[in-house]
């Protein structure tokens, strides 16, 4: 039973792989658009906010679909990327971690939110009266006391990237090694005669990832609570 | 010699408050309501006044007029403040020292001194959580001192405190202020730690000065 091949052990590499490089590629952005949503007051920002959210509640083949006209090779941005910077997405495992970036950026941002939301800003004023600037109050008192939201976050994307399927077939297709996560495979097994082994193969593995991946999330959350001290 | 002059409208209340002093110690008081927050807000930078002007020893920090205002950062005034503020994720030595690391370690004073100032070596390991509310006014007191101050403002450090707590902690502001030459301006409106600590009394009511400014 438990005997995979090739391809399957491929596909589970290539999950893990491409949630891990879309979660760590879209943090940055993640932080940003979440500090601005917290902290600044802007006009648009009810936009910004809207369209953070818009992969949480647009069908995902629509989300792959835009990704597509948007980002594919002829696409306005994605032919701007592949001239100037040699970043190509369409029909490689860089758009399927690009696919997991973004349907996993509103579950990031709202994580991270929350936590610059909760957050005891006083101390960010006492930081200030101590001699720090914005930047080294960000670095060594806003973030820390975010990290217990930051690592949700994180976790939040990398589960949701783990089990992204429709953005990433409509846009990127189903090539093996190159854009067949696990989500994927495990659907072109239950296409052909047979396949019914493989599958649930595929689907233990599933299983176990996402527990993993919570149990971590749960242990991480608590050793920063630990740490800070139920503050944050 | 510090020079205050400050006006800010916050809702319904109005602060409109001037006053000079030179002595080491200036106590401002008054009753809760009466401004003291805001005037401090503004003298450390955390809040900006919609018109005035603040200088320390000839050094501008605010003035509206000619459009200066010296961030909180860079201006060299170190604040107690009453809920103490430590930084939880940090331990009370890296809490003391933060401050010291930013200021490039050109402190006049030392870890080692403050620590025995303030007795608190036996807590440098603990996490803030850990202290008592004396203990942690105490480490306060100490974050702020080793971080070069030019002016320490003390915000009611003892407000949160009972008696006993109280009494664990002024001696060693008592100390403080007879073997430093930082001029400390300490709000509070308690009598007894106002006459133990200061030689000038600034009284606000209502947003303004009544005596003494």
């Amino acid at each position: 039973m438990l005997d995979f091949s090739a391809e399957e052990i491929g596909a589970i590499q290539l999950s893990l792989w491409v949630a891990s490089i879309g979660t760590a590629a879209s943090l940055p952005f993640g932080l940003f658009a979440a500090y601005a949503l917290a902290r600044w007051r802007f006009p648009g920002k009810l936009l910004l906010d809207g369209f953070v959210h818009l992969p949480l509640v647009l069908p995902p083949v629509v989300t792959g679909y835009l990704l597509l006209i948007l980002m594919g090779r002829r696409g306005p941005i994605g032919s701007f990327l592949d001239q100037y910077f040699g970043i190509v997405f369409s029909f490689r495992w860089t758009g399927a971690a690009l696919a997991c970036a973004v349907m996993g950026f509103p579950l990031m941002v709202r994580a991270i939110r929350l936590s610059f939301e909760a957050m005891d800003r006083r101390l960010e004023d006492a930081a200030r009266t101590l001699g720090a600037n914005g930047a080294i109050t960000f670095a060594t008192v806003t973030l820390p006391l975010a990290l217990p939201g930051i690592l949700a976050g994180m976790v939040l994307s990398f589960a949701k990237a783990l089990g992204e399927f429709g953005a990433t077939i409509t846009f990127v297709s189903n090539i093996p090694g190159e854009t067949r996560t696990l989500p994927v495979a495990i659907y072109t097994f239950t296409q052909v005669p047979g396949g019914d082994e493989g599958a649930m193969r595929l689907v233990l593995v599933a299983i176990c990832l996402s527990m993993l991946a919570l149990v971590v999330s749960e242990l991480l959350a608590r050793r920063v609570a630990l740490r800070i001290g139920g503050t944050a | 010699m510090i020079e205050v002059r400050v006006r800010k409208k916050l809702g319904d209340f109005q602060l409109d408050a001037a006053f000079k002093s030179d002595a080491n110690v200036t106590a401002i008081s008054g009753p809760s309501g009466s401004g003291k927050s805001t005037l401090l807000g503004a003298i450390a930078g955390l809040l900006r006044p919609d018109e005035g002007f603040i200088a320390f020893d000839g050094r501008t920090l605010f003035d509206s007029a000619r459009r200066i205002s010296v961030p909180a950062h860079r201006r060299g005034i170190r604040v107690v403040f009453q809920d103490s503020r430590l930084f939880p994720h940090l331990t009370v030595r890296q809490n003391l020292l933060y401050g010291y690391w930013l200021a490039g370690r050109r402190s006049h004073r030392t870890l080692d001194e403050i620590v025995a100032l303030l007795g608190i070596g036996h807590l440098l390991k603990r996490r803030p959580r850990t202290l008592s509310g004396g203990e942690r006014q105490r480490v306060a007191l100490g974050r702020a001192l080793l971080a070069n101050p030019t002016v320490l403002l003390l915000d009611e450090p003892l407000a949160s405190l009972d008696q006993e707590r109280k009494d664990d902690v002024l001696p060693y502001l008592r100390q403080l202020v007879s073997a430093s030459h930082i001029p400390i301006l300490y709000v509070s409106h308690q009598r007894d730690e106002i006459e133990a600590l200061a030689q000038r009394v600034i009284r606000l009511e209502g947003g303004r000065v009544v005596n003494g400014g």
